[in-house]
């Protein structure tokens, strides 16, 4: 029996007057890997977003209706942000690794919790960037400068970054849009490795990588939740029209 | 060749002109006042110019030591006032104030730097020497009331430049921070400040040469003694102070040792800026 992870209720986001996301009800499972495509603007970036409480960077930034994580409330009144974001990392689009070297990018996080503790910091950075798929590309200049790495390392620091924190959830906001395709395969199969320890969301505006590592499939379009299922149903026989053209490429 | 390419080639040839023709006039100033300082220099000894505590110029001393110290004591005071002042508004202006505030107060803060160094050191002259000597004693006019009035002096400069920078540090590095469980103030000091520090040091830099260059507003406040101050609030004299103080009435021997005063200065601020560029240079490459 699967266990729920993340349940969205009644959900609907505004930017001031405009609303971005229009009451989403959906069910994160432990473990899987579940894709949300749809065209851009359709609100998936946003879900995202406000799933770890990003969104509150943005002035005008409003929410209705509920998320609960592992059965918190994460709109609810004493919410630590910070914890949260640590429990939901995300990768965005664009890779930045911060301007620091590839070992501070890594470790950045747990600093700031005041683990100064160099042993377990340096097992920790091997651990996490094996796990990124990055370690044997950058073992042995982990003390320069991470802006040095090619586009593909950065984001996989990106990730590590993230792994290093010990999240429960891994959000993932387009992570390949800018790479080649090596590049992006190699993501792909650590999404995979991955899934074993991690619950995945995966937005992708490319339909084909969804249907390559997602479990489920989560349709977006103007901010609405058309539909969600198993991957291979999503991409054989969806339920809503709206799917199937976008799936065969009628817009988008 | 076309007449359009002939053209081009005019323009060319004209804008090279005139940018040889400026630059050539910033070299002959610099040849004139080596020319008319370096000669008294080696006649009396540069060792005798640098290290020499008593300036009696009308009775071949010119020891130029007490301005020198003068100049850098008062440049680093003002650098001790202006910097935090001028970091922390810009922090706050940028990364914690309401966005309209700081459109309305960016422009305020740039004006400042348009009011004349006169009335900067009329102002301290009525109400911070005063101040100055019935709260602390000594004679009021000294390295404190200089160091103060030339930090209020720089704040435009340092804020302004180290706004820009700061703004200039893409928003992707506040949502990484931030993504990874930093703090907002956390987010400020390990990444922003950081990414900004060529820029904000470049700011300093131009705030420490509009310190050491002024000369009206210290004139005015430092109480000009051509001795070495023994504290803050002793009188002190500047290498621009010593210039415009006498340059009216100097001939001769006198006037060949204030244009001496004139290289050193220029040497000084040399080497400070060099120093400076050379930190920013090694901070980047790290």
């Amino acid at each position: 029996m699967k266990t729920r992870g993340i349940i969205v209720r009644n959900f609907s986001h505004y930017y001031g007057q405009v609303r971005s996301l229009n009451n989403i009800n959906l069910d994160v499972y432990r473990h899987e890997i579940l894709g949300i495509i749809g065209p851009a603007k359709s609100g998936k970036s946003t879900f995202l977003a406000c799933l770890n409480r990003l969104n509150d960077l943005i002035p005008g930034s409003r929410v209705e209706g509920k998320i609960e994580v592992d059965g918190q409330d994460i709109y609810g009144p004493d919410v630590d942000v910070v914890a949260l974001r640590r429990k939901l990392g995300i990768v965005f689009a664009t890779p930045v690794p911060l301007p620091m070297t590839i070992y501070e990018n890594v470790v950045f996080g747990l600093r700031l919790l005041g683990n100064d503790e160099r042993r377990e910091l340096d097992r920790i950075v091997e651990d996490s960037l094996e796990k990124a798929g990055l370690w044997n590309e950058v073992k042995d200049r982990l003390h320069t400068s991470a802006l040095k790495l090619s586009g593909g390392q950065q984001q996989r620091l990106c990730l590590a970054r993230v792994l290093a924190l010990k999240p429960e959830y891994i959000l993932l906001d387009e992570p390949t849009s800018g790479l080649d395709p090596i590049s992006t395969m190699k993501i792909e199969e650590s999404l995979r490795q991955l899934k074993k320890d991690y619950t995945i969301i995966l937005v992708t505006n490319n339909t084909k990588q969804a249907a390559r590592v997602a479990d489920r499939t989560a349709f977006f379009l103007m901010g609405e939740l058309v539909e969600i299922d198993e991957t291979h149903v999503i991409f054989t026989r969806p339920m809503d029209k709206r799917t199937e053209a976008y799936l065969e490429g009628k817009f988008g | 060749m076309t007449p359009l390419e002939r053209n081009d080639r005019l323009i060319r040839i004209g804008l090279l002109m005139i940018a040889l023709s400026a630059i050539s006039i910033l070299a002959i100033i610099t040849v004139f006042i080596f020319e008319q300082g370096t000669p008294i220099m080696f006649k009396y000894g540069l060792k005798s110019f640098l290290l020499g505590r008593d300036w009696y110029p009308t009775e071949q001393s010119f020891g130029l030591l007490p301005m020198i110290v003068g100049s850098l004591m008062v440049t680093a005071g003002a650098l001790i006032i202006g910097v935090p002042l001028g970091l922390a508004s810009a922090i706050f202006l940028t990364e914690f104030s309401h966005r309209r505030l700081t459109r309305i107060l960016k422009p305020v803060i740039e004006l400042l730097a348009g009011i004349p160094s006169v009335v900067y050191g009329f102002i301290g002259l009525m109400f911070l020497v005063p101040f100055i000597r019935e709260n602390f004693g000594g004679p009021g006019l000294s390295v404190l009331a200089a160091s103060i009035i030339l930090g209020i002096m720089i704040l435009p400069t340092v804020i302004s430049i180290a706004i820009d920078s700061i703004r200039a540090v893409p928003d992707s590095y506040r949502e990484g921070s931030i993504a990874l469980g930093a703090t907002k103030w956390q987010t400020v000091r390990l990444v922003v400040l950081p990414a900004a520090r060529s820029g904000i040091v470049a700011g300093i830099i131009l705030g420490m040469g509009r310190a050491i260059g002024e000369t009206m507003a210290v004139i005015m406040v430092a109480g000009n003694a051509a001795n070495i101050p023994d504290s803050i609030l002793a009188p002190v004299r500047t290498l621009t102070s010593n210039i415009a103080l006498e340059m009216a009435y100097a001939g001769g021997e006198h006037r060949e040792a204030l244009f001496a005063t004139g290289v050193i200065l220029f040497i000084i601020i040399m080497i400070l800026n060099t120093l400076a560029n050379v930190t920013t240079a090694r901070q980047r490459r790290k």
